[in-house]
């Protein structure tokens, strides 16, 4: 066994010293922390090192659990992916076809351009925006949104907790939904034209095309995008809430990542914030699952 | 009869001909628009930007945003540092992600699955970000440019892109050839893969230095010596943190300096993300089809 193992070592090793600078990174810098999550289950000590201190069990979980911040961190979380999905999934879905409808080649080139720029546009600069356009007294996007009376004169969209989750998920679809639907955009792509042909001739007209044709050659990518984002679900874009929290809004926007920060970076609590951050990738993890077993049953396709 | 039917799908299909095209020309204005009002305000009179009659064109033209921000020295060294850190960061990025995929492409690798795991097992689970901290600040790599570098070196989504790619788009028979001309891993990798992979090599390569440049995180959580700060630290201060004015602004011109400040701000805002926004346009036909693979094979 043993040597069977070096002998095709040998035979490989060239492959290996390709593999090795990939596989040293991810070993240290991702399963290190995997290996550093004990930190959650001791009592952090700098003398003793980062996995020396005494082993206090679940006495970190049951201090969040039991903590005034437990309940709002989870709402705000639980809340703004939720409506992250729940609007921002469909978006691209939409612009795909819309794009894919288009006749006129040019004008889709420039449509698919176009939409794709604001995924580049780095997190700060997005908010940056986003204060400049919304700002109380002078932003042309307030003013305009005010103006056809859809919010009230005396609205601050950037200070008003109930303003907070439609800004931030709708900005998210401005800012994402063009990148997100290149996906869909090439499904629907290699549909099959004889399929198009087949619903002619079977009399349909182009949107019963669009509803049984090009949707259910979407499905399965609709699925599959769906049951990684379930995995998302407890996981909000740490940099953007962070960069939108202001006093406030923080009743709405404080999270359960920039909570993991505050105390467990900022002010130190190395062992409490472990824990915190734990049972997010924990709840995160089972909901993975849990949507993959559904969809396995469901429709028979899962990511594992 | 049939006639008349024939005609209501025509016109059915005519107004869906018709409101895909409404439709993207409203998705297109709702894009553009708001990167061309700040295009037009970062060099329009202040006071008409704040009144709201700049909308369409450009009114009472200065360059005083743009001039002022070539006085302030912290935003050209942030420049510089990310710069660095895009250049560098992504030429390790390379160096690392494209040799591990086409050794994962390799079917006769032993270890192929068990190594496979180990990456995409990572996509799910972590550490967490204070574990990952205490990490990084017991290898003694905080207030580090090294730290800028290293963090994040390998993505495995941008590995199963690229091996993706090596294993469809690169034909097996190339590599049989080469292997009964004795030809090495290292030799068929350098000489023949990377040649025929630009379309994979370009996409990943956006997708990692767009990655290093718009970087705010790790510099958050790693940095605090100014003179190692990257660009979008920088930005956060002048944008966000309102510090445009800084070091600049008296006691007394209070309501003035604001004025400025927002016209600073767009001139910012411009001259940080137009790198980006230039480059991509030319590798957009690769990234799509690197979406593509990357998503499905993920």
């Amino acid at each position: 066994m043993a040597r069977k193992m070096i002998s095709a070592f040998r035979k490989d090793w060239q492959l290996w010293v390709m593999i090795a600078p990939a596989l040293i990174y991810i070993i240290i810098f991702c399963y290190g922390p995997m290996y550093g999550i004990q930190l959650a289950f001791r009592k952090y000590d700098f003398s003793k090192g980062l996995t020396g201190g005494d082993w206090v069990g679940f006495k970190y979980f049951i201090q969040y659990f039991t903590s005034p911040m437990f309940w709002p961190t989870l709402r705000n979380t639980f809340v703004i992916s939720f409506f992250s999905l729940i609007c921002g999934f469909p978006a691209p879905i939409l612009l795909a076809l819309i794009v894919n409808a288009l006749k006129q080649k040019k004008l889709k080139r420039v449509v698919q351009t176009a939409v794709y720029m604001p995924y580049f546009i780095s997190t700060v600069v997005m908010v940056a925006i986003l204060q400049i356009l919304l700002s109380p007294s002078k932003g042309v996007l307030s003013g305009l949104l005010k103006n056809m009376h859809l919010v009230s004169q005396s609205t601050n969209l950037l200070g008003t907790p109930g303003a907070f989750v439609p800004v931030y998920v709708l900005s998210g679809i401005w800012q994402s939904a063009g990148w997100n639907s290149i996906i869909f955009i090439a499904a629907l792509s290699s549909v099959d034209g004889q399929l198009y042909d087949a619903a002619k001739i079977d009399g349909a007209d182009r949107w019963h095309q669009v509803m049984h044709v090009e949707i259910p050659a979407l499905l399965p990518t609709i699925v599959i995008l769906l049951i990684m984002n379930m995995g998302r679900i407890l996981s909000v874009g740490f940099e953007k809430v962070f960069l939108m929290q202001n006093n406030l809004n923080l009743s709405v926007s404080e999270v359960i990542s920039t909570y993991v920060f505050n105390v467990g970076v900022t002010s130190g609590q190395f062992s409490f914030g472990s824990a915190v951050g734990l049972f997010n990738t924990v709840v995160n993890f089972v909901f993975l699952l849990i949507v993959n077993k559904i969809s396995k049953k469901a429709a028979d396709i899962s990511l594992m | 009869m049939m006639r008349s039917r024939k005609m209501r799908m025509g016109l059915s299909d005519r107004i869906f001909y018709i409101c895909p095209t409404a439709a993207a020309v409203a998705a297109l204005i709702m894009v553009l628009y708001p990167m061309y009002f700040i295009v037009i305000a970062s060099f329009s009179n202040s006071t008409m930007v704040n009144q709201g009659m700049v909308t369409l064109i450009p009114r009472g033209i200065n360059f005083y945003g743009y001039r002022k921000i070539l006085e302030r020295s912290d935003l050209w060294l942030g420049y510089r540092n990310t710069l660095f850190y895009t250049v560098v960061g992504t030429m390790l990025n390379l160096a690392v992600t494209l040799p591990a995929a086409y050794v994962l492409a390799q079917k006769k690798f032993k270890a192929r699955r068990v190594v496979m795991t180990i990456f995409v097992i990572t996509m799910y689970f972590g550490g967490g970000m204070v574990p990952t901290y205490m990490l990084v600040k017991s290898l003694h790599l905080t207030n580090s440019i090294l730290t800028m570098i290293i963090m994040g070196a390998v993505s495995v989504y941008n590995v199963i892109i690229a091996r993706t790619f090596f294993e469809s788009s690169i034909p097996t028979e190339l590599q049989e050839a080469a292997e009964l001309d004795g030809c090495s891993h290292f030799r068929y990798f350098t000489s023949i893969v990377l040649p025929l992979s630009k379309a994979v090599i370009s996409v990943i390569t956006l997708y990692y230095a767009v990655g290093h440049w718009n970087d705010f995180f790790t510099a958050l959580l790693y940095l605090n010596k100014d003179e190692y700060q990257p660009l979008q630290t920088i930005l956060r201060n002048i944008l966000i943190s309102n510090q445009a004015m800084a070091g600049t602004t008296g006691a007394g011109e209070g309501s003035c300096a604001q004025q400025f400040a927002d016209q600073i701000k767009f001139a910012v805002i411009i001259v940080s993300t137009v790198p980006v926004l230039c480059i991509y346009p030319f590798i957009q036909k690769y990234f799509e089809k690197g979406v593509m693979i990357g998503a499905v094979k993920g």
